[in-house]
């Protein structure tokens, strides 16, 4: 019969990954005096000298996992932090060639509000919109770019949807029009093919957090041919050529390392199985009236899946699904009040937007857990749904954009 | 979001057991029906509640009420707790129950006041329904 279950059952691995415990068995290798422990920019000694060797060969992990030269991977605390560097490096070293970028609506805040704060410095930001599928078209980058335009900022797999978008159609237009194109690929390690030897893409930030590795660390690729110039935000020692200063955190990094290592050797097998646990779940959740998948369903990883539930709220579902660890599009839960950007930019009505949820598969789910899960589902939903004076009307045949509500 | 445990169990008990905790509804046309529907899908919470009433002297009392709620965790709640309060008094005394009174039985987090104002404009708009029919 049926395995135990532990409860809570986690399935938000989109928000973070639990550290595999080959990862965090190397990293405690590299903390402790009878470890690795030196600091990897020590030069005179052999404490320094195997640090940077660690350091090194984690880096080749990364390089390898998105097939590029390790001489191209930068350290950075997490992906916020690379895709600072990007964003304003790029800006603050190529601001005499023109002040215009190109972003998304969709893009994770790491993006947008690095933006916003070069809008503050007097530079242009564009905000493309998604189309109804939650992807950015390269028609729509083709159509936003100008003289003046620096850097394009597109995200690889958006965060909320799962959606893949097309950096091949969109690095190729930046090529073409001699921008700069930086891709956020925090959701995508380990999770899609990234090819950086054919793809056009002159940046690319990574979190280690994502893929089973730990948090507060992360790299930024930075092409070399053609090169990529890019100002440094963080002084202090000249570390990572200048780019990227203070002390090389070894045991994160050799966890990043050893994370990213077995991304690439455990990519096919984990998707094969993942997809068929997103199947699994999808095949089910879908006999459920009224979901709507949010995200275009063919062209999205499967480890993320987002389903408004209509007629109930986000939030109550959550809290119904007390026993699931999922999380909301709906940031009722904020200080906000206010349905996902996200959601919204796909043209979602409100109140399909409030009822949505992300649903988050990784290593470790397993068929029990996604199968206790839709029970879950299943009776939360229909509870709510009789709680919900939307769905009785509904049932009744009224259409809700038909009433006159009073907002407040 | 921090919410009491009264809140929690008031909405689990609610949605656990809908019949007890006065969830449904009545026919909105009968006279001594009074139906108050209040917010929008757009800002996230409904709430319909629907009162019965029955003439007592010179006044009507509130013999049963029902409702539903589409909302967050405390929407669900403060109407569920409006509901407990409302059985047995007179429209005088339903006129008077505040938003506060509400937000203090089941110590709702500030962001979530709203939601008790919901719950009192409800009552509010139920009494106004019925008072037109008579």
């Amino acid at each position: 019969m049926s395995k135990k279950i532990d409860l809570p059952i986690y399935l938000d691995y989109a928000s973070t990954t639990p550290v595999d415990s080959r990862v965090a068995k190397k990293m405690t290798d590299h903390l402790t005096l009878d470890g690795n422990f030196g600091n990897p920019a020590s030069r005179s000694h052999k404490f320094g000298w195997k640090a940077e060797e660690s350091v090194e060969e984690a880096r080749s992990h990364i390089a390898n996992l998105v097939n590029c030269d390790p001489r191209e991977i930068v350290w950075t605390s997490g992906a916020t932090e690379a895709d600072n560097l990007a964003i304003k490096g790029i800006a603050n070293f190529y601001k005499s060639k023109g002040t215009h970028i190109i972003t998304s609506k969709i893009e994770h805040k790491a993006v947008l509000d690095p933006c916003r704060q070069l809008e503050r410095d007097g530079f242009e930001i564009t905000y493309l919109e998604p189309n109804d599928g939650g992807l950015i078209t390269p028609q729509s980058v083709r159509d936003a770019i100008r003289d003046d335009t620096i850097l394009i900022s597109i995200m690889h797999v958006n965060n909320e949807l799962g959606t893949i978008n097309d950096l091949e159609g969109i690095g190729s237009l930046a090529r073409k029009n001699g921008v700069f194109f930086h891709v956020d690929a925090a959701q995508s390690t380990g999770k899609v093919n990234i090819d950086l030897s054919s793809l056009p893409v002159d940046l690319m930030s990574f979190s280690a957090h994502k893929t089973y590795g730990p948090k507060g660390i992360g790299a930024l690729f930075v092409r070399r041919k053609p090169r990529v110039r890019i100002e440094a935000q963080i002084h202090g020692g000249g570390h990572e050529r200048g780019m990227r200063s203070g002390t090389l955190p070894t045991h994160q990094i050799v966890g990043m390392g050893e994370a990213f290592r077995l991304a690439k050797e455990e990519m096919d097998t984990d998707k094969e199985r993942i997809h068929k646990l997103h199947n699994r779940f999808y095949d089910s959740v879908s006999k459920i009236e009224e979901i709507y998948v949010n995200g275009d369903f063919k062209n999205k990883v499967s480890n993320i899946l987002n389903i408004s539930f209509a007629y109930v709220e986000g939030e109550s579902l959550i809290m119904a699904l007390k026993d699931i660890a999922v999380s909301s599009g709906s940031a009722c839960t904020s200080a906000s009040l206010e349905p996902s950007y996200v959601l919204r930019a796909l043209g979602r009505k409100d109140e399909l937007a409030s009822s949505s949820i992300r649903f988050s598969f990784g290593r470790f789910t397993t068929d029990e857990e996604v199968d206790y899960t839709l029970t879950l589902i299943n009776h939360a939903v229909e509870r709510l749904r009789e709680l919900s004076p939307l769905w009785e009307m509904y049932l009744d045949g009224i259409d809700i954009d038909s009433v006159e509500w009073q907002t407040h | 979001m921090a919410y009491s445990k009264k809140v929690i169990d008031k909405f689990e008990n609610t949605l656990n057991e809908p019949e007890k905790f006065n969830v449904g509804r009545f026919d909105p046309k009968e006279a001594n029906i009074g139906t108050g529907m209040v917010g929008a899908p757009a800002c996230g919470d409904v709430m319909k509640l629907q009162i019965k009433c029955e003439s007592k002297g010179n006044t009507h009392i509130i013999k049963d009420v029902k409702f539903k709620t589409y909302g967050c965790g405390s929407a669900i709640a403060s109407s569920s707790e409006l509901v407990d309060m409302l059985v047995g008094k007179t429209l005088e005394e339903a006129r008077q129950i505040k938003n506060v009174e509400i937000a203090q039985a089941l110590e709702l987090p500030p962001i979530k006041i709203h939601c008790s104002v919901l719950a009192e404009d409800s009552i509010q708009q139920a009494i106004d329904d019925f008072e037109k029919k008579q």
